[in-house]
């Protein structure tokens, strides 16, 4: 699938680019945006490293075990198969309790111990497993409990009212995930071969 | 009030450290180094994923896009302004910021439009930035059903977010 949206972007934007004049453009961008990538991956470098070590002092200290059994109760029917003590089931947990507090920039380092940790408690596999289709859906499509990026930039705009939006941004946002979620699990097709 | 929450977070983890005996320092620095080797392992799906969208960025494929799909959108009751961020908002987060900020400069925060705009960033996330990183750090090449079924919660957001502002904000 993300086959087919890399080789479409890039041809779309060779052909556009050239119809619409932009072509230059398109070529310095080509160029730019390789090196743009190397500073993101500094910048989550940091992150990641910053959020492992702590949760490393986390791990050893138990006090992710308390935070994974106040999750245990609702995420081991959407987990299947998962341990509830193990790491991956822990890393899930911070990163939720990341994403629920609105701290973006911590949530991403921590899903990507997640996912470091599916992979080795289920094998690596060329196919995804259930379990990481679903984690991941729980990032693209995470509830937002308070929209601060938007409310700024509607104070920052002259609203008279930046937070009005708020029970639109949680009805809307929990549709959402209900959607994603109910998606990924009926187009599941099982064990992967 | 956000502001407190990570370094008080970090204070709480130390002194329950402390208080377990735990050696919080090499602790630490052994998880940082684990996760040393497994950020460099996302650079190419970063570098691929990034070069993509810069080009699709500059080419003007965006207006484009808009204008081909106007009709279907008018139809759907979505303001014809949130066009563009809608489509940048799944492949780009700060791309997606800068057409917001365009937005609110050209209509009213507190418009239609606006209030559409404001939902929309609030209640979606940048889908294929977070499963390219998050695949990217794995072994795995065949996502499955994790890129549809994230590009429906976005749809749905899409369309929940002009429902939702004409219902309760009238």
């Amino acid at each position: 699938m993300i086959k087919w949206i890399f080789a479409a972007m890039l041809i779309i934007s060779a052909v556009i680019g050239a119809a619409d004049g932009n072509i230059s453009e398109v070529s310095s961008a080509a160029l730019n945006s390789c090196v743009e990538a190397v500073e993101l991956c500094i910048y989550l470098t940091g992150g990641m490293c910053m959020w492992g070590g702590l949760m490393r002092v986390a791990e050893k200290s138990g006090i992710t075990d308390v935070i994974a059994r106040l999750f245990r109760p609702v995420l081991k029917h959407l987990f299947k198969g998962l341990d509830t003590s193990g790491k991956a089931f822990h890393a899930i947990c911070m990163n939720i309790t990341a994403n629920l507090l609105g701290l973006g920039n911590a949530a991403t380092p921590l899903g990507l111990e997640a996912m470091k940790r599916l992979e080795e408690e289920e094998g690596e596999n060329e196919v995804t497993s259930r379990n990481m289709v679903l984690f991941v859906v729980l990032n693209t499509a995470s509830i937002t409990l308070i929209p601060t990026t938007a409310a700024s930039l509607r104070l920052k705009h002259g609203s008279a009212a930046p937070m009005e939006i708020l029970p639109c941004v949680l009805i809307t946002s929990v549709c959402a995930l209900i959607s994603a979620l109910v998606i990924a699990i009926i187009f599941d097709r099982g064990d992967r071969k | 009030m956000s502001d407190y929450v990570i370094p008080f977070f970090m204070a709480l983890i130390m002194i329950i450290g402390l208080a377990k005996k735990v050696d919080v320092f090499s602790e630490f620095t052994e998880g940082a180094k684990e996760n040393l080797k497994a950020a460099v392992s996302v650079l190419p799906a970063l570098i691929a994923l990034m070069t993509a969208i810069g080009m699709f960025k500059a080419s003007g494929a965006l207006d484009f896009i808009s204008m081909a799909i106007s009709p279907l959108t008018n139809f759907l009751g979505f303001p014809e302004e949130c066009i563009p961020l809608a489509i940048i908002r799944p492949v780009s987060g700060s791309g997606a910021l800068a057409v917001f900020e365009n937005i609110l400069t050209d209509v009213s925060p507190d418009s239609f439009a606006g209030r559409v705009a404001s939902v929309i960033i609030g209640s979606t996330e940048t889908t294929f930035y977070t499963i390219a990183v998050y695949y990217g750090i794995t072994k795995v090449k065949k996502t499955r059903q994790a890129l549809p079924a994230s590009l429906a919660a976005d749809f749905t957001g899409f369309i929940l977010s002009a429902l939702t502002v004409r219902i309760i904000l009238g």
